[in-house]
């Protein structure tokens, strides 16, 4: 109970307040103030009270309708990539060699794609499928398939998720890779011994020993996904239409290209509020994984 | 259930060279329904021989046989044998129950003979209280119990193999559990073997103790035998607590000389080998300090070890230690002390290896 009590600690914590005001609280309140307001240019503004956010949910309006079409397209996105990478990412962990000079050549080659910035990535698979130039799109045509992400919704969706399967599955392949390593032998030697098929080593080993990872990866990849701006923007545009437009494009369009920065403030805060009410559904089920594990140890 | 045979078998896990082999060849026979014990310090390859039996680790060389018929190609699957190891092994998205099962459920044992087994063992093993709960829910002795349980679920495995099964047990939980296994043992007619480091947990699980030195056994014998005659110096010492006193002496006939003093043998040493080194063997038991006096080997003692039970006494003869008994009242104030063998068992030692005396 013989606490001192200097106030003067509170000085120690100016410098972490001051960065985080300028860098996060500063930055975040301009972009309420905007969402608040309407503008016309001439950096005159105009109180507009909760109207954009109104708008923004209303799926009528202008707004509305591009937001929640552009929101389910991101949604059917980030399902149909975790849909393939994560099962993908887990076949190529289980086919990896698990000892020997191999292990350092597959991990090398697997992390290669991880490490090439987004837009040359957008870059090489927009040559790429090209018809006219591109191997891909040349070869595709060339044996009778009418190939044009340009001009076809299809080819532009399966381009897209193609150039993000390509880019990202390494990633959850590299995670599962490490949970599969982190199991002991002695549970593949009694797995033998119990004669359990390569099945059942999967379903009742490998899986659930890797079900931590595995939530990290979904994670990542679900926020990624979600959040993807820069591959589709330098592939399709958005296009062809709005087909790939997803809500960081879409985002994009409405403050740069038509200069709304009202709607598009409130799109932001939006967008923001989804993918911090996600990573808090993940961290509760992750934390609640753990404790899980803690109070079981202690039972019984 | 199976007689087990070894031929021969040896196994590296480097080269060719016979120095570095982590078994080094063997030839033995496991009888069927016994409860054996592999024991030796760390590293000195009974895991190895133990992964054999099961088939985890291929050998370099010899074969195995399972009631005469050669299985060293099978696969462990194959094998038909159970093993438990070190740490426990748990399926954890499994009920225990589940995790009991999985080994007869891998085999395709109906369902009606599943249930039954599980339920036995379960009751054998007190575990019928936590079938129907999840295994990661439970404490690490619980765990082992289930892994242990899974090794003894199949009743018709050639034989159960323990790796250190109680290591991550508490010591109080040891003795319950280790007698338990010998319950089991007798209860199910399985042949049963237990790696180990630990003596008392050999010598109180096993009919027939295998002790292992440097990749070889050096011997092979009832809990008695291995006190009353080791076969080599390392089992000597190895067993027993304190450990054998091994002296270096000379011994012709029936005397063996220490330190210019004259020991009388039981039996006649005439023909020992030339140019090997020759030591003399005796357990504490049987050397008791007395008040010097003519005929007795003098020795200083430098301290007494009170056991509880028995006192031992640790004397210095000229460079070389002993320990030996200490018969209640005596004392001795300035440390000057005899030393009275009991001639029936001092042993001779040629390089290690025990000779056999001529009566």
């Amino acid at each position: 109970m013989d606490k001192t009590i200097n106030q003067k600690a509170w000085f120690l914590v100016l410098p972490v307040f001051l960065v985080v005001a300028f860098s996060a609280i500063l930055p975040l309140m301009t972009v309420v103030n905007y969402s608040m307001q309407d503008t016309f240019g001439n950096n005159q503004f105009f109180w507009n009270g909760v109207g954009w956010f109104k708008e923004l949910l209303d799926p009528s309006s202008d707004l509305g309708s591009r937001f929640f079409a552009s929101l389910w397209r991101n949604l059917f996105f980030s399902g149909v990539i975790l849909a393939i990478e994560v099962p993908l990412g887990i076949l190529v962990a289980l086919s990896m060699p698990r000892e020997g000079w191999q292990v350092a050549a597959c991990l090398v080659t697997l992390a290669l794609p991880l490490l090439i910035p987004w837009n040359v990535v957008g870059t090489i698979w927009q040559i790429f499928g090209r018809p006219d130039i591109g191997l891909l799109g040349y070869v595709l045509n060339g044996i009778g398939i009418d190939y044009n992400y340009v001009s076809n919704e299809f080819d532009a969706w399966a381009t897209v998720i193609v150039m993000d399967v390509w880019h990202w599955t390494s990633l959850v392949a590299l995670l599962c890779y490490a949970g599969l390593k982190s199991i002991p032998d002695a549970y593949y030697q009694a797995a033998q011994i119990d004669g359990a098929s390569r099945w059942a080593v999967f379903t009742a080993i490998q899986l659930p020993k890797m079900n931590r990872v595995l939530l990290i990866a979904v994670l990542l990849r679900f926020m990624d996904s979600f959040m993807i701006y820069t591959e589709p923007f330098v592939v399709t545009g958005g296009g062809p239409g709005n087909s790939t437009t997803f809500v960081s494009i879409e985002l994009v369009k409405i403050a740069l290209g038509q200069f709304d920065l009202g709607k598009a403030a409130a799109l932001s805060l939006v967008y923001n509020l989804i993918i911090l009410i996600v990573c808090w559904i993940f961290y509760t089920v992750m934390t609640n994984a753990g404790t899980e594990r803690r109070e079981k140890q202690g039972v019984a | 259930m199976a007689r087990i045979d070894l031929v021969d078998l040896a196994h590296s896990y480097n080269g060719t060279d016979p120095e570095s082999y982590a078994l080094k060849p063997v030839t033995m026979t496991w009888r069927q329904g016994g409860a054996y014990a592999l024991l030796g310090p760390s590293g000195c390859g009974k895991t190895t021989l133990l992964n054999l039996i099961s088939g985890i680790v291929t050998p370099s060389r010899g074969k195995i046989l399972f009631d005469g018929v050669d299985i060293t190609p099978l696969s462990t699957q194959k094998r038909n044998i159970a093993q438990v190891f070190q740490f426990p092994v748990i399926y954890d998205t499994m009920t225990v129950g589940q995790n009991l099962a999985f080994p007869l459920k891998n085999r395709g044992v109906p369902r009606s003979e599943i249930d039954a087994r599980v339920a036995e063992i379960a009751r054998l093993l007190d575990l019928t209280p936590y079938l129907g709960r999840k295994a990661t829910r439970l404490t690490a002795d619980a765990k082992q119990k289930i892994s242990l349980g899974r090794g003894l679920v199949r009743s018709d495995v050639a034989a159960v193999l323990f790796d250190e099964p109680l290591t991550v047990i508490d010591p109080e939980l040891k003795w319950q559990l280790r007698s338990k296994l010998k319950a089991l043992h007798r209860d199910l007619d399985l042949t049963m073997i237990y790696v180990t480091h630990d003596q008392t947990e050999a010598l109180t699980f096993a009919d027939t103790v295998v002790v292992m030195h440097d990749g070889r056994v050096v011997q092979s014998g009832t809990p008695a035998e291995l006190f009353d005659k080791p076969a080599h110096t390392f089992v000597g010492y190895f067993i027993g607590s304190p450990g054998m006193n091994i002296v270096p002496a000379e011994v012709r006939g029936r005397e063996a000389r220490i330190d210019g003093h004259t020991i009388m043998l039981e039996r006649g040493y005439d023909h020992l080998p030339a140019g090997a080194k020759i030591e003399i063997g005796v357990r504490p038991e049987f050397v008791e300090v007395a008040s010097p006096a003519p005929g007795l080997l003098s020795a200083n003692i430098e301290r007494i070890d009170d056991l509880g039970r028995i006192q031992f006494a640790r004397v210095r003869v000229g460079d070389v230690k002993f320990a030996a008994k200490v018969p209640a009242g005596f004392s001795s104030p300035s440390g000057a002390a005899g030393l009275r063998f009991d001639p029936a068992h001092v042993h001779v030692y040629a390089d290690s290896r025990l000779v056999e005396g001529v009566a």
